[in-house]
């Protein structure tokens, strides 16, 4: 398998490299379907959003409704901004997707919030669920607002120009000392869902937590994701979305390319540059230079992937 | 007469005396209590501190979230917290002995023992 990773520990490549391929927090991902493989454009509001041809898509994820911590004493206010962005840009997308947290705590205001700021960008979202959408006590908020016509915790496929896109969670039921966990009755609705594809159907398969292993030291990757990679193995393009980590981390390996997205809300910290992953604070003037700083290149044929510093600010 | 309330008088200081020593001792005593049957964890950069505690049975501990993110406390089928945000507590008092594997909801990897004994 002709397999390129962009900062595969097995090769040797030093933490300093890992740092290079990776940029910060940032607004939110244009996708772009041409030809049936799916391309990043870049960060929002980079010219080359206005090149988007036929069918575009958008990533926001980890909003965090209702952090106020210093890494970040106004998440709403920063997705806002990222929401703004979305307005104003030039080729409307399709539809977005978002990629979890969209809360920090589960709480109706913040759910109140999020959905209050989000509709103002007038596209369809379609939403999986993180861990911090599940802790209210009942843990019925997302299932309400998010969850009609979902299988199990809140699975579900849609079918948009030509691809076929699966929303999966890998938030609950998680074992202690594991990591993100998919499930047996999902991994059999998923085998069931693709079953009926064509080859050449183009898969994305989007959740919160990443479904490669990123660093299982922090809990950065989901138990049973191979399992879901096996079931996607014959289809000529595979992408796979996720965000929970805070920073770009992308990697192309055969047919499948995998990307994390930003947050609108604060930094991460690279795997295992910090004692913790907990929120990043950085200098005031840092945090909105790095919102939307970098763009995001997918390139055919398993050429390298092209990362672009493009910030919005400074 | 005289001598009778002195002697009373000094049977009453003597009393007060014994109750002043009581007190003190009561307050000793707890300070002692508190050593041996409140033990606290620790939540700081999403690791358990100590992550392996060693108590007596009747022994409460009480976890505390120094994170700027929440977490939780889950021991299957011994006991769960409620979400614990930012300096937010949970306490669990361990009745009977036995090694108590427990982990954070949230974030599984994050996994701590208490020893019961």
């Amino acid at each position: 398998m002709s397999d390129h990773d962009h900062h595969d520990e097995g090769n040797g490549i030093s933490r300093r490299r890992v740092l290079e391929c990776m940029t910060w927090a940032g607004t939110g991902v244009l996708w772009t379907v041409t030809g049936g493989v799916p391309h990043s454009l870049g960060m929002v509001g980079s010219a080359q959003a206005a090149e988007a041809k036929a069918m575009t898509f958008l990533q926001i994820s980890d909003s965090h409704v209702g952090f106020d911590k210093p890494a970040n004493p106004n998440a709403l206010g920063t997705l806002e901004e990222a929401i703004n962005k979305v307005k104003a840009m030039p080729a409307k997308p399709s539809f977005m997707i978002h990629t979890g947290d969209i809360t920090h705590l589960s709480k109706v205001e913040e759910f109140d919030n999020a959905e209050r700021i989000i509709s103002q960008a007038k596209l369809d979202v379609h939403y999986v669920p993180g861990e911090h959408d599940f802790i209210d006590e009942e843990v019925k908020l997302y299932k309400e607002r998010y969850g009609k016509g979902t299988k199990g915790a809140g699975w579900y496929s849609f079918d948009a120009g030509g691809v076929h896109f699966v929303g999966l969670v890998n938030v609950v039921d998680l074992k202690g000392g594991g990591l993100g966990n998919l499930g047996a009755e999902q991994l059999e609705w998923l085998e069931d869902d693709l079953k009926g594809k064509s080859k050449s159907t183009p898969i994305v398969l989007f959740a919160h937590i990443p479904l490669w292993t990123v660093y299982p030291q922090w809990g950065w990757g989901t138990e049973d994701g191979g399992r879901a990679l096996e079931y996607v193995k014959g289809f000529g393009s595979v992408t796979v979305l996720n965000g929970h980590i805070h920073q770009v981390m992308q990697k192309v390996e055969g047919n499948v390319t995998f990307h994390t997205a930003r947050s609108t809300a604060f930094p991460q910290p690279a795997p295992g540059s910090a004692p913790s992953p907990g929120p990043m604070k950085v200098e005031d003037s840092k945090l909105r230079t790095m919102l939307g700083v970098a763009s995001i290149n997918f390139k055919q044929n398993n050429q390298p992937l092209a990362i672009i510093d493009t910030p919005l600010v400074g | 007469m005289i001598s009778t309330t002195l002697r009373s008088l000094g049977l009453a200081i003597a009393a007060a005396m014994l109750l002043l020593v009581n007190f003190a001792g009561a307050e000793d005593a707890k300070v002692e209590n508190a050593k041996v049957e409140d033990t606290k964890v620790m939540i700081d950069n999403f690791t358990f501190e100590p992550v392996q505690l060693t108590v007596k049975v009747g022994t409460t501990v009480t976890w505390t979230n120094r994170d700027d993110i929440p977490h939780t406390v889950v021991s299957a089928g011994k006991f769960r917290s409620k979400t614990m945000d930012t300096d937010g507590t949970f306490s669990f008092t361990f009745t009977t002995a036995g090694d108590y594997k427990y982990f954070c909801s949230l974030h599984p990897h994050m996994t701590g023992t208490v020893k019961v004994e």
